[in-house]
């Protein structure tokens, strides 16, 4: 019997004490200013993301040394009040072309600034792509290892 | 400890991610799972406990040995990474976004 498991999207609203526009500018075009640093994809030092300003553009990480990474790609883009963004990484950080989970943002005029809502959604199919990756089984802290636990323990 | 790094600290360990290796063909006691490891059977146990605070293992009672077994809610602590995860890149992105915002202004 297999039990299908469909985690809740993670939703996240956030006020910011700025213009509408200015705050889809940031999120967008400057998220290489505020994207966590200790989240990096590829092997090269002091990457930072870049999303490119239209449907369709690549979503990726620039390293020191020119190299990219994907990490997924604009889906919609309607400025300054919407993004849909694919993000295509897998459970253990590694990006692939057949993995597409979305992430929403909204920003809506509220007062002197902006509500930001972030919707990250269609997490199972993490956990649908999690069961054919084997090799991410020996990845030492990977989320890889522990679907692919879970994934054959709750198809039992 | 938030649950996510509960987690992390957990798979971060060579003996944990055997045991949770060997839980992967079903559920076993503690001498079963220690069987072979190069830990002694406290040791095991202390390594289930930290494994079972992260919620990736559960036990039951069966007599009066303790049965553990991986817990299929695992891809809810993937949630729970994730939910932190978009915790702090979004305050990262309000604090810039209010930084630049005052800059302009100025």
């Amino acid at each position: 019997m297999s039990t299908q498991i469909r985690p809740a999207p993670v939703r996240k609203s956030v006020f910011v004490d700025a213009p509408q526009n200015h705050a889809f500018d940031v999120f967008t075009s400057g998220i290489g200013r505020w994207w966590p640093k200790s989240h990096k994809i590829g092997e090269a030092e002091l990457d930072k993301p870049v999303i490119e300003p239209r449907a369709g553009g690549r979503w990726y990480q620039l390293g020191v040394d020119g190299s990219t990474c994907d990490v997924g790609k604009v889906l919609k883009w309607d400025p300054p009040a919407r993004v849909l963004l694919a993000w295509q990484l897998t459970a253990d950080w590694t990006y692939d072309p057949d993995l597409v989970t979305e992430v929403e943002v909204t920003f809506t005029p509220e007062g002197s600034g902006t509500r930001v809502d972030l919707e990250h959604r269609l997490l199972e199919r993490i956990g649908e792509r999690a069961e054919t990756m084997r090799e991410a089984i020996d990845s030492p802290n990977g989320w890889g290892l522990l679907l692919q636990l879970y994934s054959e323990a709750s198809a039992e | 400890m938030t649950n996510s790094s509960r987690v992390f600290a957990a798979l971060n360990d060579p003996t944990r991610r055997a045991v949770l290796e060997r839980l992967r063909s079903g559920p076993k006691p503690v001498g079963e799972i220690a069987r072979g490891l190069p830990v002694t059977r406290p040791a095991v146990s202390q390594h289930l406990k930290v494994l079972k605070e992260a919620g990736l293992v559960d036990d039951r009672a069966e007599g009066t040995r303790r049965i553990y077994q991986i817990d299929p809610k695992g891809l809810g602590a993937m949630r729970a990474w994730l939910d932190q995860f978009w915790t702090g890149a979004l305050d990262a992105f309000a604090a810039e976004a209010e930084r630049s915002a005052k800059k302009e202004k100025e």
